[in-house]
């Protein structure tokens, strides 16, 4: 995306290739944002695999695509283009496929993938409406870290504050809602509207990721560090600090690369995130292997 | 188009006997009304060789997403099917940085990876969160060539990754055409003739492999037909927007009914179905990419049997089960009869 400009280059020094990426507003403004982004996709990537709902956050992630896309088309921000359309879709997701009673998963796929393509064929209307945009197509789905105002930051902020409130608010039933269905509805939790407020919850939050690593990378950030930390551990609280550890750690090694390379910051972040799943992956195989009670005391990525 | 012998499912009942003879109205009268009828606009349309070329290609890459499209949802690996339209964009593009022929980057990485789900999904299951991993990673890969081959001299207009994503359908050349009509009736008779002891395994697949059915190598094959569907569907309706066709009509299909075969070629009817009327709104409307009207047509079907099937429930609720409510695996139809 953007070539080095003369001056820029990667030392040996660290703290000196520290201070160089921060130099820039933009850069400064980009790992604020990242930040902000990663400790509220690991938190609630976290409930999403824990709760098998892969396919249905990916969807979400990706219909900020058409949301942005539209947004632009209509003169709006794409801010609000992104977080309308996730949490729409989130609530289709979370109403339709019910509405008659017990419904095999199989259909609920359907119903999921539908959404998504057609979704995406929205999106692929508007990109051809405007007509103009094309550059800024790849930046819409392979995400960019340039030109975050500082008035975005803000609104990440006020979102994902929001939304991990919520989420502390429901962690407690979600969480046994997740674990055992039938029993929490036994017991008195509103298991279906628990489930409606966390896809709403996801949706903000794909949102979110989405405006760095673009529409289709969200997933990356959502599902990576929550996969690698509930393979180190099977603790709930631990594998949850892990998996937002994880995540920072992912996206400031994503932005910094990105800032000394030419290639984009979608591939370096979900490269880094498949890394610390792969060898979360192996960790846990070879700990297995080596002695029956291992513990790890750190995450294996470094 | 589609050389689809008597389906067995369509050959007996009231219904079935309806639904043939409405394919076979809406063929005939799509023909005679291309030859001479009020369309005569549409006549002069098939008269340019691309538009003929999208609706062969087109009609066979259509019934063959919608006849694998059927056991991908049956088979609850709608998922799968998602991450392998992923794949195909990135082994597309992989093959557009490196230079050689798109088809080979795409059949290639669409049937590897298929490959490699089966193999994961054989050893206990692949689970949500590797699949995501993966394909995550996969698409990362993805924005990587893209950049490469955009920012290298051969990909200095930079239009093929937003077609590998979003298709061109009206782009396909004569040979392009031939080659995807090809491998789709593959595809169509292969889903045929595996078509009983897959639907067999997918209904109930302990029962199916104590009667020696090859439950494992079915799986296997299925997958690797998947990929290969993703990666001809690619070229049509692009990467992204791949898994409209093989979901909306198999879903359609499941709602309207609980019979396997005749659900198998209602959703192949109704990707055909989506895939001409798109074609035809967007040759009417030329700023529309095609692909918008396909998968609106495909979702728009999807909704109406949504619709006719939550009116159904709501009347007959306690006389029977909702129609819509029940897969097969609720039923418990006989899969073999």
């Amino acid at each position: 995306m953007l070539a080095p400009a003369s001056g820029i280059g990667l030392s040996w020094n660290i703290a000196s290739d520290i201070r160089e990426l921060l130099a820039y507003q933009f850069m400064v403004n980009a790992f604020r944002a990242g930040t902000i982004v990663a400790v509220a996709a690991g938190a609630l990537g976290w409930f999403m695999v824990l709760r098998r709902q892969a396919f249905a956050g990916h969807t979400l992630a990706i219909v900020s695509f058409p949301g942005a896309a539209g947004a632009i088309l209509l003169g709006v921000s794409a801010t609000a283009g992104y977080f309308t359309a996730a949490i729409a879709a989130a609530l289709v997701i979370a109403f339709v496929p019910r509405s008659l009673g017990g419904r095999a998963a199989s259909s609920e796929s359907a119903v999921i993938g539908t959404v998504q393509a057609f979704a995406l064929a929205c999106g692929a209307l508007f990109v051809s409406l405007y007509g103009g945009f094309l550059n800024g197509l790849t930046s819409l789905l392979f995400g960019t870290f340039l030109g975050i105002s500082a008035s975005q930051v803000l609104t990440l902020l006020v979102v994902a504050a929001v939304a991990l409130a919520v989420l502390a608010v429901i962690a407690r039933p979600l969480f046994f809602a997740t674990v055992d269905p039938d029993v929490a509805r036994v017991r008195g939790v509103p298991v279906r509207l628990v489930s409606a407020v966390f896809l709403v919850l996801l949706g903000a939050a794909a949102a979110e990721v989405s405006q760095i690593t673009g529409a289709l990378l969200v997933f990356a950030l959502l599902v990576m560090p929550a996969a690698a930390a509930q393979q180190l551990t099977a603790r709930p609280a631990v594998s949850f600090v892990i998996t937002i550890g994880l995540g920072l750690v992912i996206v400031w090694l994503g932005l910094g690369a990105a800032y000394f390379s030419v290639y984009p910051v979608g591939f370096f972040i979900t490269t880094f995130g498949f890394a610390a799943y792969v060898l979360a992956t192996a960790g846990r195989v070879a700990v297995a292997a080596a002695r029956r009670r291992g513990k790890l005391a750190d995450p294996v990525i470094a | 188009m589609t050389p689809a012998p008597a389906p067995p499912g369509l050959t007996h009942g009231p219904l079935a006997g309806v639904a043939h003879r409405a394919l076979i109205g809406v063929l005939h009268g799509v023909f005679t009304g291309l030859a001479n009828g009020p369309f005569s606009g549409i006549a002069n349309a098939l008269g340019q060789p691309f538009l003929r070329y999208a609706f062969i290609a087109g009609t066979a890459i259509a019934a063959a997403s919608g006849l694998v499209g059927y056991f991908v949802v049956l088979r609850s690996q709608v998922f799968t099917g998602d991450a392998l339209s992923h794949v195909a964009f990135t082994g597309a593009l992989a093959a557009l940085a490196a230079g050689t022929s798109l088809l080979i980057g795409l059949y290639g990485a669409c049937v590897a990876v298929a490959l490699a789900m089966a193999a994961l999904g054989a050893r206990g299951r692949a689970d949500d969160a590797a699949i995501g991993s993966v394909f995550a990673w996969v698409l990362g890969l993805g924005a990587l060539f893209l950049t490469i081959y955009t920012t290298s001299a051969r990909g200095a207009n930079g239009t093929s990754g937003v077609s590998v994503l979003f298709g061109t359908i009206f782009g396909l050349s004569g040979t392009q055409a031939v080659t995807d009509t090809a491998v789709s009736a593959a595809v169509c008779a292969a889903i045929i003739v595996i078509g009983r002891p897959l639907l067999f395994a997918s209904i109930d697949e302990a029962v199916a492999s104590a009667s020696r059915v090859p439950v494992r190598t079915l799986g296997f094959v299925f997958l690797g037909l998947v990929g290969v569907t993703a990666a001809a569907a690619t070229q049509a309706v692009g990467a992204l927007l791949l898994l409209g066709l093989l979901a909306a009509p198999a879903g359609t299909a499941q709602r309207l009914t609980a019979r396997p075969f005749r659900a198998m070629w209602l959703s192949a009817g109704f990707a055909i179905g989506s895939m001409w009327a798109g074609l035809l709104i967007a040759y009417a409307a030329p700023r529309i990419p095609p692909s918008f009207p396909i998968l609106a047509v495909a979702t728009g079907c999807y909704l109406g049997a949504f619709a006719i099937t939550r009116r159904g429930a709501l009347a007959g609720r306690g006389r029977r089960a909702p129609a819509g409510s029940d897969d097969v695996r609720g039923e418990r139809v006989n899969p073999l009869g």
